[in-house]
């Protein structure tokens, strides 16, 4: 049985770059539209609520409430370009498209897959993450440098993100289901996690359970280095976020082996 | 057989889905450049088994080599040398007919360029050397499945597996299929094929194996099965009451299969059937050779879905 498991794993270091490669081409193709489409949604959401809530808002933490949102948005961008690029994207791939099929019939393996679509996922979110950042930077909520600090975090945001979804569709029937991950986890998250107002806010028994999820981990570490403070805890926040990454990782590649190859 | 001449030996396999046994106690050996059939209609197990060879089911029990390779510990390895036709199409659509050997070849891990040297002379071989820039989902049924056969051979494949390799295409893109894969075997290629044409079995195959249930029923080549299990003429007959007819003919028949409205008359001379059958309005008579349809009904007592 274990046998069966270390088989579905990675073969080697570089075989998932082939799956990148794929997705990277599929992308080319659409890359405007998929980018303006990336982009619209947070930066309306930056605006609306940076300039709309702002004024009624002030300052918050010790800057413009803009510039507090910005850095939220960065870490929510992220998180859904990551997710939804797993939910649809991938879930398409591995299921009404028959792609991940075709690559199974060579030598590359189930982890192979997963892995190239989890890194994919998060170069996805790179992309989405940094354009809202240079949109933040333009405006002089952020400085240039400091977004270029933040890409390893909204990287590694992606690569959370991605993983979890990763879970969700290794064990979705349908498409139908992910409705569920999205209102029942995810917003939650947005509003849980100190992305859009400071997590000092919540009841206290909210802060300790905002504290396990993996978006607080995430803002934590972008809104200080976007504002140009003091990183706290930036090994526990990593930790955690590696953790978040690594483990529904293993969980999904094992799922999918009981989905697709019986 | 010495191992270095077999390309696929299977010893006692089984396989089961909850209670339901897909595959019981299957064996049978493929030597290198022979085309081997598994015959059968749908739920057979023939797709199971290819699934099998190439480690993507793990059998319940039993031993599986492909290539010298243990199946599955080792299917990975093997796979370098397989090229696989599976029974649905999962080419890239929105891909150009270039770009899907280049995406396949990467997972071979082979560069653009090496994927460049070997893309004409595939697509020549499939017949699509003017389509390399058209999208996917702008071909054809039948070119599509000439695509999935020349991706299938990019990484220069000791061995195919084809899952119901013409099924769902119009009879002329099926006979360019045929007309290909004999070329591959006059290459020395192994084929493993499963299919549900006979017409297909008996035109491509070496050796088949007639399965029903999951078990095997007959091996062998497909001329000395119809030997062995019919060995004379055919004569269809329908458009009258079977049973009646049956009666009436069989002093004459070596033996007599009813199926459906149909009555399958096996005679060693077929002309004194005939004589008897002559004069009745309405009875449409056909004397034709016998043929793998013919053993698979013998065997099973039905006939082949189609």
């Amino acid at each position: 049985m274990g046998e069966g498991y270390a088989a579905v794993m990675p073969a080697n270091a570089y075989n998932w770059i082939a799956v990148w490669r794929r997705n990277f081409l599929a992308w080319r193709k659409v890359a405007l539209a998929s980018l303006l489409g990336n982009l619209a949604d947070p930066i309306t959401n930056l605006f609306g609520l940076g300039f709309g809530l702002g004024l009624i808002v002030g300052r918050v933490e010790g800057t413009s409430y803009i510039a507090f949102l910005a850095a939220g948005m960065v870490a929510i961008s992220a998180m859904t370009s990551a997710t939804f690029e797993t939910l649809y994207a991938a879930f398409a791939r591995m299921d009404a498209k028959r792609t991940w099929e075709a690559i199974l019939f060579t030598q590359l393996t189930l982890g192979d897959i997963v892995l190239g679509e989890l890194v994919w996922a998060a170069s996805k979110s790179v992309l989405a993450g940094t354009a809202i950042g240079i949109v933040a930077a333009m405006l002089g909520y952020a400085s240039w440098t400091s977004i270029v600090c933040a890409i390893p975090t909204v990287a590694l945001t992606g690569l959370v993100f991605a993983s979890l979804a990763m879970v969700v569709i290794a064990l979705a029937p349908t498409y139908d289901y992910f409705v569920f991950y999205q209102s029942l986890i995810l917003t939650p998250m947005v509003f849980l996690c100190g992305a859009v107002f400071p997590i000092n806010q919540l009841p206290s028994s909210f802060q300790h359970f905002a504290g396990l999820l993996p978006l607080a981990h995430s803002v934590d570490l972008i809104r200080p280095v976007m504002l140009e403070r003091g990183v706290g805890d930036a090994a526990l926040h990593v930790g955690a976020l590696c953790l978040y990454a690594v483990l529904p990782f293993f969980v999904s590649t094992v799922l999918f082996r009981r989905r697709l190859l019986r | 057989m010495n191992m270095s001449t077999v390309a696929i030996d299977l010893a006692d396999v089984k396989k089961s889905f909850g209670d339901k046994v897909i595959v019981n106690e299957l064996s049978f050996s493929v030597a290198r450049g022979e085309c081997f059939g598994l015959l059968g209609p749908n739920g057979a197990g023939k797709s199971t088994i290819a699934r099998m060879l190439l480690g993507m089911i793990a059998p319940d029990a039993g031993k599986i080599t492909v290539l010298n390779e243990p199946v599955p510990s080792r299917a990975r390895v093997a796979r370098v040398r397989i090229g696989v036709v599976p029974q649905f199409d999962n080419l890239e659509l929105e891909f150009t007919v270039r770009e899907n050997l280049l995406v396949f070849g990467r997972y071979f891990g082979m560069s653009a360029q090496e994927i460049e040297a070997v893309a004409p002379s595939l697509l020549e071989f499939a017949r699509l050397e003017n389509k390399a820039d058209v999208r996917v989902s702008d071909l054809s049924g039948g070119m599509k499945r000439r695509l999935t056969l020349a991706r299938a051979l990019i990484n220069d494949p000791h061995l195919l597996v084809m899952d119901e390799p013409t099924t769902g295409l119009d009879p002329h893109a099926r006979h360019l299929i045929w007309e290909r894969l004999r070329v591959l075997l006059a290459r020395g290629k192994t084929i493993l094929l499963t299919t549900h044409f006979m017409e297909e079995a008996e035109r491509l195959c070496d050796r088949l194996c007639v399965l029903e249930g999951g078990c095997k029923i007959a091996e062998g080549r497909p001329d000395a099965l119809i030997d062995e299990h019919i060995g004379c003429n055919v004569i269809e007959i329908y458009g009258g009451d079977p049973l009646q007819l049956r009666e009436l003919i069989r002093p004459y028949a070596r033996r007599i299969e009813v199926s459906g409205e149909t009555l399958f008359c096996y005679a060693p001379h077929p002309e004194q059937v005939r004589v008897h059958l002559r004069g009745r309005a309405n009875l449409r008579v056909l004397q034709r050779p016998p043929n793998l349809e013919d053993v698979f009904l013998r065997l099973t007592g039905r006939e082949m879905e189609k």
